[in-house]
């Protein structure tokens, strides 16, 4: 066990390296100087060096890289002129277009996304499991062919196609609900609810549909395994049956899904928030590939990636612990 | 029954295929459609704005007349059947585009990882790996953003999705080679002095047939999504060129005065991708019964 951790980690690190790597290498190529633009009009070419000294981009690109990944552990310095811009540790580099580290940028944003992320995959877990169990137990036939459809729809439909169909029905028709503008939990939890309300349907209406068909798939290859056969023979009640062991069986694959999907989702919430307009991480990537604000756009990509690595490694390891027949070599 | 008797008999599937064909037939013929109308989807019509109301179409249903069949673009009065027509175009072409590249690269890599010595597949798995832990839609966007604006813009489109998105397509390959190639028919041909590459092209690519179009199928409308999406967020196709990601993306802005605008490209990618969700659905009853419970 310990050794599977150590090697998973040492796995997730090497990804990580990979990716920033590759990042780095991307944008040292990157046609656009980063420096010209900081810079601005009017830009003399004695401007323009200390700028790009400001910035360390005067120096070769391995130089940099280096100076990169040891910010990443130690922090480091960006000497502008007579004043000292500082970006403490984990520094994943300074944003000179907004003047601060690319670190405290991401923090602020990332309550938005975890809050959009976690109502989202809350609300579809709910519906998607609800709505698979019912299809899955086969009651009632119009509702299977309705769980069908649902879920075809879910896949064929894009999540910001959803969004502007939910705020022209329900901001502008209806008008039951004001236009979402973000409210953190710790000022109004209430507000902060209403105002994430139909993102969370939105993101939920293409998430549930997946979940659905995975809890009827799960449940219908349950009810068909011999211990259940067994289960009815010796006489259980049907809905013993079903609670005990059909609905544990088909969680299984599902526990481990959720793991990965909310780090799917706040990968891909890019679309979500800047539909609703949601200051959250993705409209940050949003509006720093507008302002070609480099360091943003690396850093927002370098924290996704840690995501989905940590997700991997959560789902996997919740795998071997629900299942008794997952063992971690 | 054989397997076109049965694709026949799934009323999806034949459904699915007859709307998908037909988006297909649109885009191709789009110069002859749009010489049928008599409209082009750059020409500027502010005669047809309602300036007072801030560029809202004249008429009803955001300006629908015998000219414009389906109405005008609010703020230019651009021609939207034109517009529509066009933008089925992009946003077919770079779906199957980034579709068959991808599946080209995967199926290139998942056999030379199913084939190769065990250090060849220890290292492309590792790849397929990285490919399948990046975030992609992040990265698509950021690598858009870099690269300038002069190069053409749906070739790229499709460039990117493919080479972020081989992961799915290698993985699949790779898992039916390695088992296809302890077949005894693969020992037989081994034997009989074939070389890997042959082996590779007349035993076991005919059986990664069934289970490599199946997959194609389902990631071609999410191709089509992702297309939409990046035009929606402006760093797919430029302007003018139309996509149907890039008319919501305005459409944003005027859903509450022309909801025709958002109802028309809306509406139709839905139905594409409803359409190639079926195909991709009742291809993969046809082709791999085993796996018939995908969605039924």
């Amino acid at each position: 066990m310990t050794g599977y951790l150590f090697r998973r980690i040492g796995g997730a690190l090497l990804v990580l390296f990979g990716l920033t790597t590759i990042l780095y290498a991307l944008f040292y190529l990157a046609p656009s100087d980063p420096a010209v633009l900081t810079c601005g009009k009017g830009c003399t070419p004695e401007r323009l060096a200390d700028v790009r000294h400001a910035m360390g981009v005067d120096d070769p690109v391995h130089v940099q890289y280096a100076h990169f990944l040891e910010g990443l552990v130690a922090g480091r310095d960006y000497p502008s002129g007579p004043d000292v811009r500082h970006c403490p540790a984990p520094c994943l580099g300074y944003s000179f277009e907004t003047d601060q580290p690319v670190t405290a940028l991401l923090t602020d944003r990332l309550p938005v996304s975890v809050s959009l992320a976690i109502g989202a995959e809350a609300l579809s877990l709910v519906v998607g499991i609800g709505a698979g169990m019912l299809s899955g137990l086969r009651r009632h036939r119009w509702l299977d062919r309705l769980v069908n459809g649902l879920v075809l729809t879910g896949y064929a439909v894009p999540v910001f196609l959803v969004g502007l169909l939910l705020l022209l029905l329900f901001c502008v028709v209806l008008q039951w609900l004001p236009f979402p503008a973000y409210v953190p939990f710790t000022t109004n939890p209430l507000l902060w609810a209403q105002n994430l309300l139909l993102p969370w349907v939105a993101l939920a209406t293409i998430q549930a549909a997946a979940y659905a068909r995975l809890t009827r798939a799960g449940i219908q290859e349950t009810l068909a395994e011999d211990h259940i056969r067994t289960a009815r023979a010796y006489g259980l009640p049907e809905r013993r049956i079903i609670w005990r062991r059909a609905f544990r069986g088909a969680m299984l694959p599902l526990v481990t899904l959720t793991a990965l999907d909310v780090a799917a989702i706040m990968t891909s919430a890019v679309l979500t928030e800047t539909m609703f307009g949601l200051p959250g991480i993705g409209q940050l990537l949003v509006g720093a590939v507008n302002q070609i604000d480099l360091p943003v756009v690396v850093g927002v990509t370098l924290l996704t990636g840690l995501l989905i690595v940590v997700a991997n490694a959560v789902a996997d390891l919740l795998y071997a612990a629900i299942d008794p027949r997952v063992q971690l070599r | 029954m054989t397997r076109a008797a049965v694709a026949f008999r799934d009323r999806g599937l034949v459904a699915g295929a007859a709307i998908a064909t037909l988006m297909v037939v649109v885009a191709v013929s789009a110069p002859l459609l749009t010489a049928i109308s008599g409209q082009d989807p750059t020409t500027f019509h502010d005669g047809l704005l309602d300036s007072a109301r801030g560029g809202v179409p004249v008429g009803a249903f955001g300006g629908v007349s015998g000219e414009h069949w389906l109405g005008v673009e609010p703020g230019t009065g651009r021609d939207l059947f034109a517009r529509i027509v066009y933008g089925a175009r992009v946003s077919l072409g770079v779906a199957v585009g980034a579709t068959v590249l991808q599946v080209l690269i995967g199926l290139l890599a998942g056999l030379a990882a199913g084939l190769g010595g065990r250090w060849a597949d220890a290292a492309l798995g590792r790849l397929i790996d990285l490919v399948l832990a990046v975030p992609s839609l992040v990265l698509a966007i950021s690598l858009l953003a870099i690269v300038p604006a002069d190069w053409p813009r749906p070739v790229l489109l499709a460039v990117v999705i493919a080479v972020l998105g081989w992961g799915g397509t290698a993985r699949i390959t790779r898992g039916e080679t390695l088992s296809l190639r302890t077949r005894d028919y693969v020992a037989a041909a081994r034997v009989s002095g074939a070389g890997w590459f042959r082996v590779a092209r007349r035993e076991i690519l005919p059986g990664l047939t069934a289970p490599v179009l199946t997959y194609a199928a389902l990631i071609l409308p999410t191709n089509m999504i992702v297309e939409a999406g990046l035009s929606f967020l402006g760093v797919g196709v430029r302007p003018p060129t139309p996509s149907w990601g890039q008319m919501l993306s305005t459409a944003t802005t005027w859903f509450r005065a022309d909801p025709m605008y958002v109802v028309v490209p809306g509406g139709l990618l839905f139905l594409t991708l409803l359409a190639f969700v079926l195909v991709a659905n009742g291809l993969r009853r046809v082709l791999d019964p085993r796996q018939s419970e995908f969605l039924r």
